[in-house]
């Protein structure tokens, strides 16, 4: 009997986020993925993954200070979610990464948050109210592991 | 030459201003910066406020030497060309980002020896003058650790594949 290939949905947020989700290619070999970031302008970074049948969507950008843009973003996130039905959602962060793992968990995907290598001295303040609710919580700095979570396992470097 | 970037979120103008005047002083014609969106101008600078991402790979492939905010975007990325990088970090208490994060990624990539680091406007013209030591590093790989990277499978891998239908189409790619 032959399963289908697993269905992953990458997140993040532009700059260093999108930057390190980039990096974690390799371990999404053998899946769908479709990537989900805050530009069109990113599409050129994976465009041999999308030769090769990924997917690339965009949500508008936003922070925690924009309680309209947060709240728009939510809803595009909610579309995307229902139209590819991930197995797994993964994020580097940030707020599109939050609210994909929120509304992935309430559809049932196994849900990942990588803190960013940048939150050296903390673990960042949407991966502390994420975290313990995602399956696989990691941060990149082996200092900021608790027995409670975060775990390290490496590093995007 | 001289690729200057604060990325993409807020302009960064103490470092800005401290690059200008260092190539105002050294009659630099080389220096390139993306500036953000800020009312103060470079005299000595070749600017542009934003730069989209095309242009960013494109500036980065061409520099000699990367002059940045310590964001993790600009840092990454002039690691992956190979491109030796100065980071200044943004400061919480003057309101150029949210907090000191910035101060503390240049603590650590500093000390890993990846990035030379200025922490205030006196070290930037003095590093600066040293550009010239920093040498081109080994492009570093595009990926993540093996580490992070099994972690990362094995996690995908073990998710279990439900025997629906294909994804419904409720809104078109893009």
């Amino acid at each position: 009997m032959s399963q289908r290939r697993k269905r992953v949905l990458a997140v993040a947020s532009g700059g260093g986020h999108w930057v390190q989700l980039l990096r974690l290619r390799p371990a999404f070999e053998g899946c769908d993925v479709t990537f989900v970031t805050v530009s069109e302008q990113y599409r050129a970074d994976v465009e041999a993954d999308i030769a090769n049948g990924a997917g690339f969507r965009t949500v508008n950008d936003a922070t925690r200070w924009n309680k309209f843009g947060l709240l728009k973003q939510c809803w595009a996130l909610l579309r995307i979610l229902l139209s590819v039905r991930p197995d797994v959602v993964i994020t580097t962060g940030a707020a599109p990464g939050y609210f994909a793992l929120r509304l992935g968990k309430l559809l049932g995907a196994r849900t990942a948050w990588l803190d960013s290598i940048a939150n050296v001295e903390e673990v960042s303040l949407s991966g502390r109210r994420i975290g313990p609710k995602a399956d696989l919580w990691l941060t990149q700095w082996p200092h900021l592991a608790t027995p409670v979570g975060p775990a390290y396992k490496g590093a995007v470097l | 030459m001289i690729f200057v970037t604060v990325g993409a979120q807020m302009p960064f103008d103490r470092m800005c201003q401290a690059v200008d005047q260092w190539a105002a002083k050294r009659q630099r014609s080389d220096v390139f910066a993306q500036i953000g969106s800020t009312d103060w101008r470079p005299t000595s600078m070749r600017f542009t406020a934003m730069i989209e991402p095309p242009e960013f790979r494109k500036a980065m492939q061409e520099c000699s030497v990367v002059v940045a905010h310590a964001g993790m975007g600009s840092i990454l990325t002039a690691l992956q060309y190979g491109k030796p990088i100065l980071v200044m970090p943004r400061r919480g208490d003057l309101r150029e980002t949210r907090n000191d994060h910035q101060i503390a990624t240049a603590k650590r990539f500093k000390e890993l020896g990846r990035v030379a680091v200025a922490f205030d406007e006196t070290e930037l013209e003095r590093e600066l003058d040293r550009l010239g030591e920093l040498r081109a590093t080994e492009r570093i790989s595009p990926w993540a650790s093996d580490e992070l990277l099994s972690a990362v499978r094995g996690f995908v891998h073990s998710a279990s594949v439900t025997a629906d239908a294909p994804p419904r189409h409720l809104c078109g790619e893009g």
